[in-house]
């Protein structure tokens, strides 16, 4: 039974000049290229295949399942793509994960490259975290400098070229056809699949996409081998993850623990909800997977757990809510952040997040009927399953889900004639604010 | 000065950009980093660079800079704040810093104040979505660097030290640069501060700091069960 927390990515963080190269190399870092080097690349595939990492950018993928699916007969170059445009609202680990230990995700870069024989790889980063930008640009300059990029990496014959690119300001482009449509200098706008990137990716060759944290864990599974991984997580979810807990908890930040860890033992180790209040909703991984309440403290967080329970483990971005918080207030706001971030390609979205925006802020200032509510999940209805990616799908589930579990509230903002909710009670700094209460 | 035409140094870097891709075109965005940093916005000057190296048209370039909301048609100040008003920050108080900001600079959305007279730097206020710093609610950006666990009148404090010329830092970064100055650093090109600031910030040590009070560790390597080593490659079902 591996401990309650299990710090591999995190366990740079504490260290003087983290991000620096002689940091990383003080704690074993960059030990497992030569070990990848001796494998056949097929091996090293092999190797994640086993360990169970899937996917931590959300979706949960089988990684090493992803990388077979790379075409080796096709003559094109082949290209990894590291998708570093953290943007789900909620989900704050890559973010510092890049800041404290870029070169864990370098490492990874290279492993990973090598086996899936690619000699060129990206690193996507969003373009608003200047610093992370720069962590990023100095580690791959320190490992080119120290030999372990370029030519013949190690005297291994393996050559690897490493581009850091920063992006512009897109939540879409966290999807990873149109991030490639922002790499190749066009709108981000999400691509028809299939073909899917394995086969036709960035310039239409064979192209892994993985996220910084999946990309971040391969280092410690060739180091330690797959069946250590293993033993940490879940039967079908394997390995450690960084959960990261925000809102009304005493103590907010990134737990690295095995997945399967509960809300509840979370909530413990983060010193509980803030004194004197109590959970009233959550998301178990960023504003797109339904919500839960503190009936589901127990749920198992991991892919099958939070999937059984209704909902999706998602990013592991956990943001607790507690009852001064209108349920109403906190959707609205998400439905407005998935109108902006529409791309516009196909009408569902584009559209149907629109009306979703008018027909919650009429319902939200008390001014619409109970009818309203039947009209929301009608649009929700045309939304998912009917959207050209994910992102329309995901703008239905924190109205779909807060309708399950708080229909009252919202019928509450009826009869109060606007939202019954203070506001100010909600902040950190208290009700003593600037904040005008409406009523 | 601002809409200064641009020099054969920039117009140089901007060429180097478009080299780093197997195809230029994926230049582009770094590239129109780099002349948001040389002219203060995206012009129209700019643009028909762009498209010139690229070898695509105006419209195309101009269908990319409309997209993406880092790239901006107007001037912003030399400190561009943007208040995270997406739920999270929204409920933990970053309504109320947005709203005391746009009262104290006396302006809306997307504007910049009045660099008054003494005033060392402009400053322009936007809100923004969620920047990944969730764990530092409510959060506040300057010129795209943390500004973690913001009050309102902290975040009124802050601007005023801006608009003065004194210097301010990033909680989890260095001491803040122009927003031009950032924007160079975002089409690739260095500024020396990678080294400023630490590793990480308290709430993303929380539970690593946990975890060392309690003695938990990943698992040893020697301590898996059942085997002494794996054997990558060899399936195991």
């Amino acid at each position: 039974m591996p401990d309650t927390l299990t710090p591999v990515l995190t366990d740079m963080w504490d260290v003087d000049r983290a991000w620096t190269l002689p940091a990383y190399e003080a704690k074993g870092g960059y030990q497992s290229l030569d070990k990848a080097f001796a494998m056949k690349q097929d091996d090293v595939i092999a190797a994640v295949k086993d360990s169970g990492l899937r996917g931590r950018g959300g979706a949960g993928f089988p990684t090493g399942m992803k990388w077979s699916f790379i075409p080796q007969d096709n003559p094109r170059p082949k290209y990894l793509v590291v998708n570093a445009d953290e943007s789900e609202p909620g989900t704050c680990k890559d973010i510092p994960l890049m800041m404290g230990n870029p070169h864990v995700l370098v490492e990874g870069v290279i492993v990973s490259s090598y086996a899936i024989r690619a000699n060129k790889a990206f690193i996507y980063i969003r373009g608003e975290v200047l610093h992370v930008i720069r962590r990023v640009q100095a580690a791959v300059a320190e490992a080119y400098a120290a030999g372990h990029l370029g030519t013949n990496i190690h005297g291994s014959g393996y050559d690897l070229d490493v581009v850091v690119h920063a992006g512009a300001g897109a939540y879409i482009c966290g999807e990873e056809t149109a991030l490639l449509e922002g790499l190749e200098g066009r709108r981000g706008q999400p691509r028809l699949r299939p073909p899917f990137p394995a086969v036709a990716g960035l310039y239409a060759s064979p192209t892994v996409i993985n996220n910084v944290e999946s990309i971040a864990s391969v280092p410690s599974i060739i180091t330690n081998g797959a069946k250590w991984f293993a033993s940490m997580g879940t039967e079908k979810s394997k390995g450690f993850g960084i959960f990261s807990l925000s809102g009304h908890v005493q103590k907010p930040g990134q737990y690295e623990a095995p997945l399967g860890i509960t809300l509840r033992e979370l909530l413990d180790l983060a010193g509980g909800i803030r004194e004197g209040h109590d959970l009233k909703f959550w998301t178990p991984g960023g504003s797109s997977t339904p919500l839960l309440t503190a009936e589901h403290l127990d749920v198992p967080l991991d892919f099958e757990g939070v999937g059984a329970a209704g909902s999706m483990l998602g990013t592991r971005a956990l943001q607790i809510f507690d009852e001064t918080v209108c349920v109403v207030r906190a959707v609205l706001r998400w439905t407005e952040f998935y109108k902006h971030e529409s791309c516009g390609k196909c009408t569902p979205c584009r559209e149907g997040t629109w009306w979703l925006v008018q027909t919650l802020a009429r319902l939200e200032k008390g001014q619409g009927t109970e009818a309203d509510l039947d009209l929301l999940l009608d649009q929700c209805d045309n939304i998912l399953g009917r959207s050209f990616c994910a992102l329309g799908d995901g703008a239905t589930s924190p109205i779909s889900s807060s309708i399950q579990y708080f229909r009252d509230e919202y019928l509450a903002h009826l009869t109060h004639g606007g939202c019954p909710f203070d506001p100010a009670r909600s902040t950190v700094f208290g009700s003593a604010s600037t904040v005008e209460v409406s009523a | 000065m601002k809409n200064q035409s641009l020099d054969d140094k920039t117009l140089n870097e901007l060429r180097e950009i478009a080299g780093r891709y197997p195809e230029k075109r994926s230049g582009l965005l770094p590239m129109l980093h780099l002349v948001q940093s040389a002219q203060g916005k995206v012009t129209p000057e700019a643009i028909e660079a762009c498209a010139d190296i690229l070898d695509i048209s105006a419209a195309e370039v101009s269908g990319v800079a409309t997209f993406y909301t880092m790239y901006k048609r107007h001037a912003v100040g030399d400190f561009h704040v943007g208040v995270c008003t997406n739920t999270l920050c929204a409920v933990m108080g970053g309504d109320a810093i947005f709203d005391r900001l746009k009262e104290h600079l006396d302006i809306g959305n997307d504007e910049v104040a009045e660099q008054r007279q003494g005033d060392q730097y402009s400053v322009s206020l936007e809100h923004v979505e969620c920047n990944a710093a969730c764990d530092y609610a409510p959060v506040v950006m300057v010129n795209w660097e943390f500004m973690d666990n913001q009050t309102p009148e902290g975040a009124v404090q802050m601007v005023e030290a801006l608009r003065a010329g004194h210097d301010v830092r990033s909680t989890r970064g260095p001491r803040l640069c122009t927003w031009r100055e950032a924007e160079r650093v975002l089409a690739g090109f260095p500024d020396g501060r990678v080294d400023e600031g630490p590793a990480a910030g308290p709430a993303s040590l929380a539970g690593l700091a946990l975890a060392r009070e309690n003695g938990w560790k990943a698992p040893d390597v020697a301590a898996v069960p059942a085997v002494e080593a794996p054997k990558e490659g060899q399936a195991d079902a």
